[in-house]
Parts: C-alpha cells; structure tokens; sequence
C-alpha cells in the first residue's frame, strides 16, 4: 500500500492514481466496521473534526458526522454564512475561529468555487472539500468509484454515461476528474446548454443523443436537474427535458445487461430518473449512501490518523 | 523655478534623439532644447545613463474619490501615478455619486489641484447615474471640464442610446469610451468562459460579450462617421474586428491594459481573487493578439484600468470578490520586460503608446511630446534598474496587484509635470 502524503483533500485534480486506490482500499477494510453491533473504532480519539457548511446538506453532512463518530472522533457542526456578501464575518474568519478552539480538520461545503482552497491557505487545519461551487466535491466521486469497483471488480476500460446538467454539476467534474485516472471511459450527456464548453479537455466524449451515451454503458449515473434551469433559460420545460434526458427502463436497456444505475441524491424521480429504474434492480444509488459513510472514514482517517 | 535636464537621452513618438541634448524648463513649460545650455540658477536633473520620454498619459484610472476614500483617494491615486511616470490620468465616473454633473467634475477637478501632483481629466457618466437610461447634461459636462465620457463598469447595452450619445457627443465635442460588455452575455461571469472556467467551475464570462459591443459599435460609428474609444479590449477577436475597422476607416480607437499583454487566465487557478478583473484574463492566443495588435498600432495605447480595492473587499470568495486590480506603479516595468524586452515595441513605441497616441486621442495638443514650447511633462526612467513589486513598496492606498513577488525591469527615477518635480525616486 502507499503512502498518503496530501495534508488537505481539495479536488481529485490534485491526487494521483495511486492514491486513489489507497482511499478505496481503506476504505473497504472501513465499511465493515458500519456493520458491527458496536459501530466505532478509536482510531481518531481525541481529535476534533468540525462541518463547516454554507450549503444546507443533510446526507454528505450526516455521512461525514457518523464517519468521524465511528472513527471515534469528536465532531462540531458549524452553519456558515451563505456568503460574506451577505455581512458579517467572511468564511475564512469563521474558519479561524474554529481552528482557534484547536479543531485538527475542518470538512467544507460552499457554493463558491474555491472556498476550498482558501480555508487551506488561510488556516492550519487539514481541510477536507464536502462540495465548492460548481467545481468539485471529491468524496462524492470517491465513493461512486468505490461503489462501481466492489460491483465490477474494477474501474480500468469501464464505460460511464454521466446523464444530466454537467455545467452546473461537482459531481460530474470530480467523477471525470477520478475515474479518468482510474482508466475509465467517460462519456457525458445532456441538453447542449449545460454541457460547458472545453469539457472535452477534462477526456470524456460528450454527446447530446442520450441513447449514444448509454448504449454499452457499464454504469449511467444521473445527476439532479434543478427546476430553476427553466428560469434561466437554459431549458424551454422540464417536460422537455423528461422526454429527451430522463433514464428511463427502456432507454436503459441500451446500456450492458446489468449496468450499475447511480446518483448522487437527492433524486427528482420522474425528471432525470424514472422512479421504477430508481428503485430497479440495477441501481446501487442506496449503497453509494452506505458506501459513503466507508469512504469519508477512509479519509478522515489518512487525513488525520496516523499522524497521533 | 527653472529646472535644466543635462544629458538628456529624449526618445519621443517619432524617434529617439541621436546624442544626449540639454532641456530647459521654465514657467512649466519646455523652453529649449539644445546640446549645451549654459547654466544660470537653475535645478539641475542629470539623466546621463537615463532615458528622457514624455510623461505618461493613462486613460484609465479609478481614483475612487468620491465615495470609496477608503480604497483610494485623488491623493493617493496621485502619488502612484507620479511613481509610475504618468503626468495626466483620466479618472472614471464609477464612483459615489458619479461623475454625471458638473459639480462632480468641478469638486474632483478642485481636489486634484489641491493634491497638486498630476493632471487629472474627469471622464463624465454617459448616461445619468450610470444606468444606461438617459444622457447625462453633455455640454455641461465639457464645460466643467470633461475630454470624454464613459458609463465605466457597465456596458451601454442599448443600441439606439448609444446612437444618439454619440451624435450627442459630437455635438459637445466628446469622445465617448465604451466599456465593451453585453451583460445578458457576461452574466456576472467571475474568469474568462474556457476550459479553464469548466475546470475551475467558475461562471464563465465569455470573450462575444465584449465583441458583440464592438461589432455594434463599429457599425454606428461608421454609419454616424462618430469616433468611439473602445477600454481594456482583451480578446483576439476584438484587435481583429478593429483592425478590420481602422483599415475601412471607420474613426475608432481603443487601448489595452499590461494585465491583458502579460498575464493569462491560468493564474485564476490559483483563485487569487487579485487575478479576478473585468474584462477577465483570457487565453494566450488573445494575449498573444493583444500584444500583435500593439506591435502594429491598431491598440492605440497602453491604459492601466488602475482599480484599487480593499483588503476586506478582495479577501472572500473568488465568485463575491470585485474585479479590478492597481496597475499605476507597475505598468512602465511590465512595458519594458513583455514588450520592449521581447523586441515587441521599440522605445518609440512606447513613448507612442503611452503619451502620443493618448495626448492625440484626448486633443491634448500640447502633451505627449517632448519639444520647445510643450508641457512640461517629462518622465526620467532607467531601462536597466530591475525591481520587485512589493507591498511596501506600493503607495497606492489598494495593495491588489497580481504581480506582488514579480521581478520586473525598468523603473521610473523621476516625473516632472507642469515644470515641477513631482517625483523622485
């Protein structure tokens, strides 16, 4: 196994292959600790992990509070401001504050890209990325490649349709960022004015013809369409975006007998995911849930752990 | 008092003097020039080793006063200019409240006096209050004191007040300088629309917002044979569209800042919130055409966009932060080390770029040159001095510069504007 070598978890740009695969391979020895009668180890007692998030989230904060717990850490949550244009403090003077009560690593979710980066430069803690912006959220896309690897047995030459509004989207950029190290082939699709110009750069195909995504796919992940896409005039109707995007049971058997159906969540049934291939045998979007929970332990744990 | 520059080596517009000549300065005027001027009383400037040019000419400035004093004020906006060699600088109307009267123009005009340092040009509002609605009072304006008149920060987005400001313009004989952004295309964009925005995800403003205003406003300005000064062009598409223009004779002008000739959009990567300005820092391929289009005189001048802004300001999220950076103190070393030291621009060129071209576009007649009987405005630099920009070093009250840290070379040693010495290093 390699050695973890990053102080701080900002966006899968910066990590390499091979640590990748150290997160996923600690992780799996991890998720059978969630299956315990007594779910905790002690390997983070007596460090201090604080949620710092400017986003209301309930599943990835929730994931990265029990991931703490099991670890045996103890965990503070901290509802930041929506942003310092809205007065007050700024985010990064919140943050000093909580590394001033002595907190080892802060976990941040903004909807400016980059606050990430910043609490990073500006603060001593260790900082783990729960979601900046539009631009990355890094245990999301740990998780999905976790889930896809126990389910196939690997990532390498894995086909991935990633189906939805990419341009607004941190899952899509950390899943392409990821799985194109791991030796995947991405292909992205969705209506033309949401998928952002240059995507071709980050290595994916992207396509506008849902059935060209998904034909041979080994996994088709749907992201969230927000209904507010209509407002800004990217759509002309949701409808219409339901009747050429949505997966649907039919439009699935394109994809490889089998293939994983994902989704990061929470998931508008009926506008990108039919509810039957939400709950159909081949989604794993309930496992990716407990698979993030061995995931965010993973990295809280090469984060912090083996430095006591 | 008089002052006497010995061994004067002067590089003008059209050409750098043969050998080193004496200037004499009097009652702030340039009385004579001549290989030897007998001494009698006066200060004396040895420039031997220097070279002598006329005193740059920005047509870009935010000084912030009134309404902003905390980020900078006419004084300190002035005391940065001088450091950078620039003896006249055109301030923009985007302050609190803007410069769409003539008492704005009349009380900025008064403070600058009183500063003393610089010749300040109060460029008036278009529109009232800036909002793109109703020409502002034009021919008071040029009474009071204005050259030209831009809606600075905003785009004048609506076609057909752009026509009548600009026969209305004509008439008060006012140039008028389009900032170049359509705005339902920029869509508070923070970095330039590319690759690099979808990498970073950060809302990208794409370069058609700027050209789709120049290809308008190309096609008004020749249809009403009406001049227009195009700010801060940054995409190669537009050095194209006004080159094309120029070579028809349409009568337009424009100027290009040195973040647009020297840096590029990869420095956002960082999310250094001093790398976030407006129009945004694009690709090499435009910074590449920017600094072609200089070469070979379709951007007319080089002008800073010097926009100072606060710590407390700059200091938040890269998408919350306001775009703009101080470019007075920095532009001359950035002139030198990416265009004159590249073989980009001769000296010349630069004395062209940075005094003749602007004196001319803004009927300064008696700026932008050194010769008996012009203003004295005379910026003294050494070619060879290299130098670090750093905060301390920095007079501007705004410290936000994307080039704190960078080596740069040639280096302003003195100004004189007006017959006085304003600086001296």
């Amino acid at each position: 196994m390699g050695d973890w070598t990053h102080k701080h978890l900002l966006d899968l740009q910066d990590v390499s292959r091979e640590d990748i695969e150290l997160v996923l391979d600690t992780a799996r020895s991890f998720r059978e600790v969630s299956e315990r009668e007594v779910k905790k180890v002690p390997a983070l007692r007596g460090r201090t992990v604080a949620m710092l998030f400017a986003e209301p989230s309930t599943r990835t904060r929730v994931s990265f509070e029990l991931a703490a717990k099991r670890l045996s850490a103890d965990t503070l949550s901290i509802q930041a401001a929506a942003s310092s244009l809205t007065k007050g403090e700024t985010i990064l003077d919140t943050a000093l504050n909580i590394q001033a009560m002595n907190v080892d690593l802060v976990v941040v979710r903004h909807q400016a890209s980059g606050v990430p980066q910043m609490l990073a430069a500006g603060t001593k803690m260790a900082v783990v990325n729960a979601g900046d912006g539009c631009r990355a959220h890094p245990t999301q896309a740990l998780l999905d490649m976790f889930t896809i690897r126990e389910k196939l047995g690997r990532l390498d030459n894995v086909k991935v349709a990633i189906i939805g509004d990419i341009l607004h989207s941190r899952v899509a950029r950390s899943n392409i960022a990821g799985l194109t190290k791991m030796g995947a082939k991405v292909t992205v699709c969705g209506p033309s004015t949401l998928l952002p110009i240059g995507i071709e750069e980050m290595g994916v195909e992207a396509v506008y013809d849902i059935n060209r995504a998904l034909k041979d796919a080994d996994v088709v992940m749907a992201l969230r369409m927000q209904k507010e896409r209509q407002q800004q005039s990217f759509l002309p109707s949701v409808a219409e975006y339901v009747r050429e995007f949505c997966v649907t049971a039919d439009r699935l058997k394109k994809a490889r007998p089998g293939a994983l159906v994902m989704h990061p969540g929470p998931t508008n049934r009926g506008i990108e995911i039919a509810a039957e291939v939400a709950d159909g045998p081949q989604s794993v979007i309930l496992e990716q849930v407990t698979n993030g929970i061995a995931i965010r332990m993973a990295v809280l744990y090469l984060l912090l752990g083996r430095k006591v | 008092m008089s002052i006497l520059i010995i061994n004067a080596r002067v590089v003008n517009a059209s050409g750098e003097s043969a050998a080193a000549c004496d200037i004499r300065i009097d009652n702030g005027r340039i009385e004579r020039m001549a290989p030897q001027i007998s001494r009698n009383g006066e200060q004396i400037i040895d420039a031997v080793g220097k070279l002598v040019l006329p005193g740059f000419i920005d047509l870009h400035v935010h000084l912030r006063e009134p309404g902003r004093e905390d980020k900078e004020t006419i004084a300190t906006g002035s005391q940065a200019a001088v450091k950078g060699g620039f003896t006249s600088i055109f301030c923009m109307p985007n302050t609190t409240p803007a410069i769409d009267t003539a008492q704005v123009v009349q009380y900025i005009l008064d403070q600058a006096r009183k500063v003393g340092l610089v010749n300040v040009y109060p460029v008036g509002a278009i529109t009232k209050g800036r909002a793109g609605v109703e020409i502002t009072e034009m021919m008071d304006l040029r009474r009071a004191g204005c050259l030209g008149l831009s809606d600075d920060g905003r785009g004048l987005m609506n076609a057909g007040l752009m026509r009548r400001a600009l026969e209305y313009a004509r008439m008060s004989g006012l140039l008028i300088m389009q900032h170049c952004e359509d705005e339902t295309l920029s869509n508070k964009g923070a970095m330039n629309e590319s690759a690099v925005s979808t990498l970073l995800g950060l809302k990208g403003d794409p370069l058609v917002s700027e050209t789709v205003i120049i290809a308008r406003d190309i096609e008004l300005a020749r249809y009403l044979s009406a001049r227009v000064h195009f700010m801060h062009i940054s995409s190669a598409r537009s050095v194209e569209l006004i080159r094309r223009a120029k070579a028809e004779g349409v009568p337009v002008t424009c100027e290009a800042t040195p973040h647009h000739f020297a840096l590029t959009e990869d420095l956002v990567k960082t999310f250094n919130t001093a790398a976030k300005v407006n129009p945004p820092l694009r690709g090499w391929d435009d910074v590449a055409a920017i600094r072609a289009g200089l070469k070979d005189g379709t951007i007319d001048c080089i002008a800073t966009d010097h926009a100072p802004h606060t710590q407390e300001d700059k200091e938040v999220e890269f998408d919350a932060a306001p775009p703009g950076l101080i470019g007075l103190e920095t532009a001359f070393g950035l002139v030198v080390k990416e265009l004159v030291n590249p073989g980009i621009l001769t000296m010349a060129q630069v004395v062209e770029r940075m005094s003749g071209a602007p004196a001319r576009i803004m009927g300064l007649e008696s700026k932008g040159v050194i010769a008996a009987g012009k203003d004295a405005d005379i910026v003294i630099v050494d070619m060879n001095r290299e130098w670090t920009v750093s905060r301390e070093d920095t007079v501007s009250k705004s410290k936000n510069s994307p080039f704190l840290g960078q080596r740069l070379q040639g280096r302003v040693v003195a100004t004189i504007c007006g017959g006085r010495v304003v600086y001296e290093e």
